[in-house]
């Protein structure tokens, strides 16, 4: 599964340009699916026929991105955010779009660090005029962090874990499963890291009875971290509440359930700050009862996050196990 | 004269009524059918020659404002904003209130009044009061009533290099637009020009008349911000006046159908149209409302650029305005038979 989370995590795709990422999907799982198809605003949906309930399950293709807003005529590259970056974190940084254009991002002068600021920052792409940084890139353009996939042995650090990890654990199921005692869809949804956006829409096309999203979560592991009884290694976590979302108690005692039954470890997880697609899934409609299963991972929306393998592989027993279990 | 008469008009965010009636009168009989929704959008439907995909035009009727929120003994005025307006830009503004426009002035103490550091200080709104003249609360209240909505009184004129001013530029240019639109003939399908309310405050109307139409795809028309004044470095303009149409790539709201955004840029160099990238990804727009309604639908949006909007007299060149009716006009005659979806695209 390591080669899977490598493809994925490598492969370019910012919030609203997916479409790398949906084809390596797509290639993989169309000898599986009953029915696949892509919505108008992108989501792929795979649909695996079972008996019972409709059960969609979430994850999120895009990642975090620069966005070019103004070319100076020296060939510098001004942008902003797209999803949400720390300034701090891209400070010699290398970038790449999605033409293969690499460049490194540099900083004005600053008398302090708390001056800085997206507004400060350029991207360089090596150009020294205007016109030549316009052959390789037009404004509203978008680069991503240029960063490989590390195998460390027991963990794996890139960019963009957050959710392609989440996108490998949905294949990896769909590949695995045997039978489906529930109508499955799975979902690889759009622009999750604006605003929830692609799981919205796409729930409301399915009609689930059941919505559960597979993304990552922050830890409380790593020296002086903020407060957060989340450790890696220590399995997948059901979540519990978030920003977005309250998990439906039935949702998240028929994971407990699972987990329990299949001795598989699992943490319960609130988390502070965040959401995930749940948040749009389980307002769609009448409502819909949803949780979230989570991968969690160090250092999240930096061009290198960790996760944990064995957590990785944890998460798709377990949401194996749930999908196996008629739902009622 | 549309722009002057949508300009000059009052239409606050749930107050939109006189500009409704106004577009209703101007768009009537080039139209198969109007009507107003339960929210007070103005729901437009132009024949075409044959049905094709639901295409779905969008601008928004209101403005920002204010509102009154209560009386002083003293017959002046306490109010609130409704959207988005910096408190700074109030002082001394000549503003009209309620139906029947009665005039008033926000005031604050003359400047032989005030103290060195208050001189340096702005004054917030729950610190200013309207004046109209009343000598006290009974004879405030007999013209003017809690809840009346207030707007700048600014005359709309051109002026200058082909440019205008006046106020609610943003959205009132796109109504101008969208009712030339509506004028025109010759398009291969049927559409819906939809005018929206209460786009100021959150998108709303916009998002229960997609609901309502159920389009394939829209396109949102509206005045954004042109940041090309003293004090703003280049990279921070945003748009530029003169240049063109602003098409979306990306803001706050919505990222924009990369099929569509391909499409208009295309259709524009093809037929001569100047049109620029908006170069900055905050704020909204309705079309974020409607990309997400229902299953999702593809949505772009093309804007004028307006100085100083948000603010009593805002500045936009009438050949922009000009240039985004074409823009705005081709894309309605080349719309592709099967609409957009998210294949092949680069």
């Amino acid at each position: 599964m390591k080669e899977l989370i490598k493809e994925l995590s490598e492969a370019y795709g910012p919030s609203g340009r997916e479409e790398a990422v949906r084809k390596i999907i797509q290639g993989k799982l169309k000898p599986l699916a009953d029915n696949m198809e892509v919505d108008s605003l992108g989501n792929l949906i795979v649909h695996k026929k079972g008996p019972g309930k409709r059960i969609m399950l979430a994850a999120h293709m895009d990642e975090l991105g620069l966005m070019v807003t103004f070319i100076d005529k020296n060939g510098f590259l001004r942008f902003s955010n797209v999803g949400g970056i720390s300034p701090h974190v891209l400070l010699g940084e290398r970038v790449v779009f999605n033409n293969g254009t690499a460049g490194t991002i540099g900083c004005e002068k600053i008398d302090s660090m708390k001056d800085l600021n997206f507004k400060k920052l350029y991207i360089d792409i090596g150009a020294s005029q205007k016109k030549e940084a316009e052959d390789k890139v037009r404004i509203g353009d978008t680069a991503v962090y240029q960063r490989n996939c590390l195998d460390l042995g027991g963990r794996i650090i890139s960019k963009a874990l957050d959710d392609r990890v989440g996108c490998a654990v949905l294949i990896q199921v769909l590949q695995e499963i045997e039978s489906p005692a529930n109508d499955l869809f799975f979902v690889f949804t759009v622009q999750e890291e604006v605003g929830v956006r692609g799981a919205r829409t796409s729930a409301y096309r399915i009609k689930p009875d059941y919505g559960l999203a597979v993304d990552v979560t922050r830890t409380g592991d790593t020296p002086e971290s903020e407060t957060m009884s989340v450790a890696l290694g220590k399995g997948p976590t059901i979540k519990v509440k978030d920003t977005l979302i309250i998990s439906h108690p039935r949702v998240k005692k028929l994971m407990v359930d699972a987990a329990e039954k299949a001795g598989i470890p699992y943490q319960l997880e609130v988390l502070e700050r965040g959401g995930t697609d749940s948040g749009a899934i389980h307002l769609s409609r009448g409502g819909v009862p949803s949780g979230v299963m989570s991968i969690p991972c160090r250092y999240i929306h930096t061009p290198s996050e960790m996760v944990d393998y064995q957590d990785v592989i944890h998460g798709v027993g377990l949401l194996k196990n749930i999908l196996e279990t008629p739902l009622e | 004269m549309l722009l002057k008469t949508l300009s000059e008009s009052s239409g606050v965010s749930g107050g939109e009524k006189e500009v409704r009636q106004f577009i209703s009168h101007q768009v009537r009989p080039h139209v198969e059918n109007v009507e107003t929704d339960i929210l007070g959008n103005l729901i437009v439907r132009k024949k075409g020659k044959k049905e094709g995909p639901v295409l779905m035009v969008a601008s928004h009727m209101d403005e920002v404002g204010m509102m009154v929120a209560g009386f002083e003994k003293s017959g002046l005025i306490k109010f609130f904003k409704v959207g988005g307006i910096d408190d700074r830009v109030l002082l001394s503004k000549v503003v009209q209130i309620g139906p029947n426009k009665v005039p008033g002035v926000i005031g604050a103490k003359a400047i032989h009044l005030q103290k060195p550091e208050e001189r340096k200080k702005s004054i917030k709104v729950e610190d200013l009061c309207i004046d109209i003249g009343a000598g006290s609360r009974d004879e405030a209240e007999k013209r003017v009533r809690l809840g009346d909505y207030i707007t700048f009184s600014t005359r709309y004129e051109e002026i200058g290099d082909n440019c205008a001013k006046g106020k609610a530029l943003d959205n009132r240019v796109g109504c101008a637009v969208l009712i030339e639109i509506l004028k025109r003939e010759g398009y291969p399908y049927s559409f819906y020009g939809v005018f929206t309310v209460q786009e100021e405050v959150g998108m709303r109307g916009a998002g229960t008349a997609a609901y309502r139409i159920k389009p394939d795809l829209a396109l949102a028309v509206e005045g954004t911000t042109a940041a090309d004044v003293v004090e703003v470095k280049e990279e921070g303009h945003v748009t530029t006046l003169g240049k063109g149409p602003a098409l979306t790539i990306m803001d706050a709201s919505v990222i924009a159908h990369r099929g569509m955004v391909s499409f208009l840029m295309k259709l524009a160099e093809e037929k001569g149209i100047p049109y620029q990238i908006r170069r900055f990804t905050g704020a909204g727009t309705d079309a974020g409302r409607i990309a997400l309604t229902r299953q999702g639908i593809p949505s772009a949006v093309v804007s004028v650029p307006c100085r100083y909007i948000h603010n009593p007299a805002g500045i936009l060149n009438l050949k922009d305005v000009e240039y985004t009716v074409k823009l705005v006009e081709e894309f309605v005659k080349n719309l592709p038979e099967g609409g957009f979806d998210n294949e092949g695209i680069d």
